[in-house]
């Protein structure tokens, strides 16, 4: 087995035991991703030099007897959303094609703390809208199962590389799927944590009362020592939770004892694929066998979850992507074209005798936010804006974002009513079906937010969940399960998981790529 | 309810994005269905029924008043598309 | 008084936005001290670089609640923080964190009164005060036309008190007597320094004019008032705008409430003395307030909201009374003293109750220590004679060891040198005559002068005063009064 095929879990031993060396490691992966992400277009940039840098500064600590850090000498890819300082942090946006970050984010701080190396920034849908990875402005990401589909998005890229290979840990960011589904559709572990357990500083917004950065890997074990390195209380996320970081490196090897799952009723209705919802039933069965007791519980709310979703999420990412002006950082539009513009514009408006239209027309500055905005913001990213701006402005707010708040609160209550009739896990399908083709829902955006229907409901409520590989479809594509937690229990979470993956090999199938 | 054309173009000055005549149109039948869609949410009777703003119920949270190093202007204007070393630079604004 | 009164009411509304005197920003660590260069007190979270989130300053807000509570402010147990969205290069995020429907204070009010008594004292009512972040500062060269403007982000985040009242105020004394006391009580509270040429009181009136005509009260629309950079502006201003409303509505007669009516923004132009239209917005203000998910909300307890009441001390209304009752000031001298502030109220005291009489002490701190303090531009606290050491001279001025004008020597010389009053005295010579020297001196004046004593017996007084001039070169420490009562008392057993 190729050193690029282990588990982190594995290469740590390796390193530990120094059978092999972090420069060794990050030269490995260095290879592989120049062999094989031509085709998978996982990354948007690899830093090998840098990353061997840190390799051999790592190797000489580890030398001279020093106490490393957690991940010690082990290659990270990072989404390119979470800012490093120095480094571009594009959001897959022509908007920040040139932003250069000129601070750390928690989570890229805490990988630095832990001794990870930076091995490259992943591809994703820009600014974490969408659910292909085929909003990224700058490139498609391909799925390593069938390369002519999605690898899922928006985190398509951090799911992508681990399934090819590419890493073995990846960090993404899940705001109403975007860990977990592409995790599911690649075949990999993706977990995204309970809200305010992993800091949200230099996570570049989406939607900022969903947004959480979380693991992505081959096992739970290896998602499980990611976590760790990255939760943690942060005084610079006010709504990070104040509250110790579990071992779960050391616990996630503890099978749960007297395990009760809950099926959710609406999950197993119309629309679920009959392989997925096969592949699904069958992992509910090893979980049985297991010892696990299984109920079925009902989310009367769970079908409002993409409508709640699809006004919160745009509202707020209306107000967070306001600051991408042309003013301080990122793009901005040709200024003397601008006003060449508004002066034929209005030579244009006056010759037709539309006076008032021409004294009512944009003032520069105003055309130059408009134009810079144009042209920085792919079409997914405006629908979004737009969509925000209206559901807040001024009339439909308590008809849109207020009533959105309200069903929120309903679908949380659904999760509590759950968890307190003696549930442990909630556990069901985490897509509807396997990868879709490329292509298959750009123009129908209303198709492509429908993906989200079994996820979005785990952020909205604020708790956590996993994908872990359960299957795969007749044309060998991967099938995820996805398991949910109440707040802060990701240690069930993970535990589960890697019963799971005691009891079965779904996470070490391979995709066959040349 | 759908949105009209009009609607959608002065959305596009409040949160302003230029939009081309063509992408108006398309923008006006999208948003249209996902409006459409989202309506659903008036099935329910939300009476009495508390927003809920923020995943997870925290309060009071606050920092000390400790000045931290601000950062080095050179560094925080190189992401500036126009700036003089000093200052950000924009077109004319005038009056307020 | 012969001014005809004016056929209408003026109603004035004040909102103020106060800068809280907190060493950092509202939401990160920059500095928030004055005057620094252009763009080196930001960060990656004032200048809204993505992925910074604000985290709140304890300190804003503790002033915050103790502004609101001595503004008589209801306080509330839950308060949150929203987005005002609007597109503006001084403002990085393209929203202003600000508080909309849940504002943390509410319902207070604060009371005007005037020393001059042009008008009874009254109860403004204040509507709401919150906490919010300041935006930069955009420098247009006007001149200049096409030029770039230029942004400066030092001010962003700053922490600010919007305090906006209800239109109570009825005449332009009134609106300046309510800035003059809040600025008195945020200066006292130590919340604010009220500087409004660098900007920590910022003022915006708005203004209209209630009539009654024939056809019954009507008023006129609602005017805002925007820069003005003194209380004597804003009194100009809507004296001012007063005027011109009521030009305007005997022109036009448009009344609020009309069709097309709607409120307009005007500048104040301190040169021209005259407020001007300024230029409309693009589009009519639509901030699509919504609650800022970045930040949690704040709750207050009710012990709490009594901790900071019970913390606020004597407010300076409190203190004008005590002056006046406890050391027999009048309304202006007490008014005066408060006005100086916290330290100086205590120097006052001190010197007070050292030297043992309210109104002495009121007349040496307005005569002689406020005239020195600003011909030098000293503040109390740098000011070198000790309160304690000013009160012991006053002590021996009312007992006659030394006279006023002599006194007066002997605090220049405690300025001076910083020594005590008797130190100081002596170091001058100064040394009480004794009594039976004093009658000696006077009755070989009156017999060296009988064309004086003529004159006084005449009935010429003035006279009584070359006495007191020629017993000073003879003998410096000659008391005057006591020189002349004595001459007096001579001339009157004369034959």
């Amino acid at each position: 087995m190729a050193l690029y095929q282990k588990t982190a879990t594995e290469l740590l031993g390796l390193l530990s035991s120094g059978q092999v060396t972090s420069e060794e490691l990050t030269r490995a992966y260095a290879e592989r991703i120049a062999n094989i992400d031509k085709q998978v277009g996982a990354y948007l940039r690899v830093d090998v030099d840098g990353a061997l840098e840190q390799a051999r500064v790592i190797d000489a600590r580890r030398k001279r007897g020093e106490k490393l850090g957690l991940l010690a000498g082990l290659p990270v890819a990072v989404k390119d959303l979470l800012t490093a300082r120095g480094d571009l942090a594009t959001c897959a946006s022509r908007m920040l094609e040139n932003y250069r970050a000129t601070y750390d984010s928690t989570v890229v701080a805490k990988l630095r703390a832990a001794d990870a190396v930076l091995l490259g920034r992943t591809n994703m849908d820009e600014f974490a809208m969408g659910g292909s990875t085929e909003n990224s402005a700058f490139q498609k990401t391909r799925n390593p199962w069938d390369l002519e589909r999605t690898p899922g998005g928006s985190s398509g890229g951090a799911a992508a590389c681990v399934a090819a290979d590419e890493a073995c840990l990846s960090i993404g960011t899940d705001t109403g799927g975007s860990i977990r589904q592409p995790a599911a559709l690649c075949g990999v572990t993706g977990l995204k944590p309970t809200y305010g357990s992993v800091s949200r500083y230099g996570l570049i917004a989406f939607a900022s009362s969903l947004d959480q950065a979380g693991p992505l890997a081959r096992t739970a074990e290896d998602a499980a020592l990611l976590l760790e390195a990255i939760a943690g209380h942060d005084p610079q996320d006010a709504t990070s939770i104040n509250a110790p970081v579990p071992q779960y490196s050391q616990t996630v090897r503890e099978p749960l004892k007297g395990l009760t799952l809950g099926l959710v009723r609406e999950h197993f209705a119309a629309g679920l694929e009959s392989e997925t919802e096969a592949a699904v039933r069958e992992a509910i069965k090893v979980y049985e066998s297991l010892g696990a007791r299984v109920k079925e519980v009902s989310f009367p709310h769970a079908k409002y979850g993409v409508a709640v979703y699809y006004i919160i999420a745009p509202c707020e990412a209306s107000s967070n992507l306001a600051r991408y002006d042309g003013i301080h950082y990122g793009r901005r539009t040709d200024e003397a074209k601008v006003a060449a513009e508004l002066d034929a514009e209005r030579k244009e408006l006056l010759a037709a005798g539309k006076k008032r239209e021409a004294e009512t027309l944009d003032t520069s500055l105003v055309r130059l936010y408009r134009k810079s905005r144009a042209e920085g913001f792919g079409p997914e990213v405006k629908r979004r804006i737009m969509l925000g701006t209206y559901a807040l402005s001024s009339g439909y707010y308590d008809a849109y974002y207020l009533k959105a708040l309200k069903v929120r609160r309903l679908i949380r209550q659904d999760y509590d009513a759950a968890f307190q009739q003696g549930i442990d896990l909630i556990a069901g399908p985490c897509t509807a079906g396997p990868a879709f083709k490329l292509g298959e829902k750009v123009d129908d955006p209303l198709a492509m937010y429908l993906v989200d229907l079994y996820t979005v409901s785990a952020n909205l409520a604020g708790v956590g969940g996993i994908s872990i590989p359960c299957g795969f479809s007749k044309t060998g594509l991967p099938i995820g399960l996805q398991l949910q937690a109440p707040p802060l229990e990701e240690d069930k979470l993970l535990r589960a998981a890697h019963m799971f993956q005691t009891a079965t090999d779904w996470h070490t199938r391979r995709p066959a790529l040349a | 309810m759908s949105l009209s054309r009009a609607e959608v173009e002065k959305v596009s000055l409040l949160g302003r994005l230029q939009l081309s005549p063509a992408e108006l149109d398309l923008m006006t039948t999208q948003l249209g269905a996902i409006v459409g869609y989202v309506e659903q949410l008036n099935e329910l009777n939300t009476d009495g029924i508390e927003p809920m703003a923020h995943a997870v119920p925290t309060s009071n949270v606050f920092r000390d008043d400790v000045v931290r190093p601000s950062a080095d202007r050179a560094e925080i204007l190189s992401n500036a598309p126009h700036a003089d070393g000093e200052f950000y630079l924009v077109p004319a604004v005038l009056g307020e | 008084m012969t001014e005809s009164t004016p056929p209408y009411t003026i109603v004035i509304g004040l909102e103020t936005h106060v800068q809280l005197q907190t060493e950092t920003k509202l939401f990160c660590g920059c500095s928030t001290k004055f005057g620094a260069p252009p763009n080196t007190q930001t960060c990656p979270v004032c200048t809204g670089h993505p992925g910074t989130l604000p985290v709140m300053n304890r300190r804003a807000f503790e002033l915050s609640l103790r502004t609101a509570t001595a503004l008589n402010c209801n306080i509330a147990t839950f308060t949150k923080w929203d987005r005002k969205q609007y597109y503006y290069p001084d403002l990085p995020k393209g929203y202003q964190i600000s508080q909309y429907d849940l504002p943390f204070s509410y319902e207070g009010w604060l009371e005007i009164s005037d020393p001059k008594d042009r008008f009874p004292p009254k109860k403004v009512r204040i509507i709401r005060a919150h906490l919010e972040e300041d935006a930069g500062k955009s420098m247009h060269d006007e001149h200049a036309g096409k030029a770039d403007s230029k942004i400066d982000l030092n001010r962003t985040g700053t922490p600010l008190l919007e305090i906006v009242t209800h239109p109570d105020m009825r005449s332009p004394a009134e609106a300046k007597a309510y800035l003059t006391e809040l600025k008195l009580l945020l200066t006292h509270l130590g919340v604010s320094d009220c500087n409004m040429q660098e900007g920590s009181l910022r003022v915006d009136a708005n203004v209209n004019l209630h009539l009654d005509t024939p056809a019954g009260k009507v008023a006129t629309p609602i005017v805002e008032i925007k820069n003005m950079n003194s209380f004597r502006a804003v009194e100009k201003a809507v004296a001012y705008e007063a005027e011109r409303q009521y030009a305007e509505w005997q022109e036009t007669g448009r009344k609020l409430g009309d069709p097309g009516v709607f409120k307009r923004t005007f500048g104040w132009d301190d040169v021209k003395n005259r407020t001007h239209v300024q230029r409309e917005k693009e589009e009519s203000a639509d901030y699509r307030y919504f609650p800022d998910p970045d930040l949690v909300p704040v709750t207050v307890t009710e012990e709490r909201i009594a901790a900071v009441r019970a913390g606020l001390g004597e407010l300076p209304a409190q203190v004008r009374t005590r002056l006046e009752g406890s050391y027999g000031l009048t309304a202006y001298d007490s008014d005066v003293i408060v006005n100086q502030g916290r330290a100086f109220i205590e120097y006052f005291t001190t010197a007070a109750d050292t030297g043992g009489d309210g109104k002495t002490a009121s007349n040496w701190l307005q005569q002689d220590v406020l005239r020195v303090m600003g011909e030098q531009n000293l503040t109390i606290e740098n000011y070198p004679v000790p309160a304690a050491a000013l009160g012991d001279l006053l002590k021996l001025v009312r007992g006659g060891e030394v006279d006023t004008s002599r006194g007066r020597q002997v605090l220049q010389r405690m300025f001076d040198t910083g020594e005590s009053a008797e130190a100081a005295m002596r170091s001058l010579g100064i040394e009480k005559v004794d009594e039976s020297a004093l009658v000696a001196l006077c009755e070989e004046l009156v017999a060296a002068n009988p064309k004086l004593v003529a004159d006084v017996k005449a009935g010429k007084m003035q006279a009584a005063g070359s006495f007191v001039g020629q017993a000073k070169k003879k003998n410096p420490n000659a008391n005057p009064g006591r020189v002349k009562d004595l001459c007096l008392e001579i001339i009157a057993r004369l034959p």
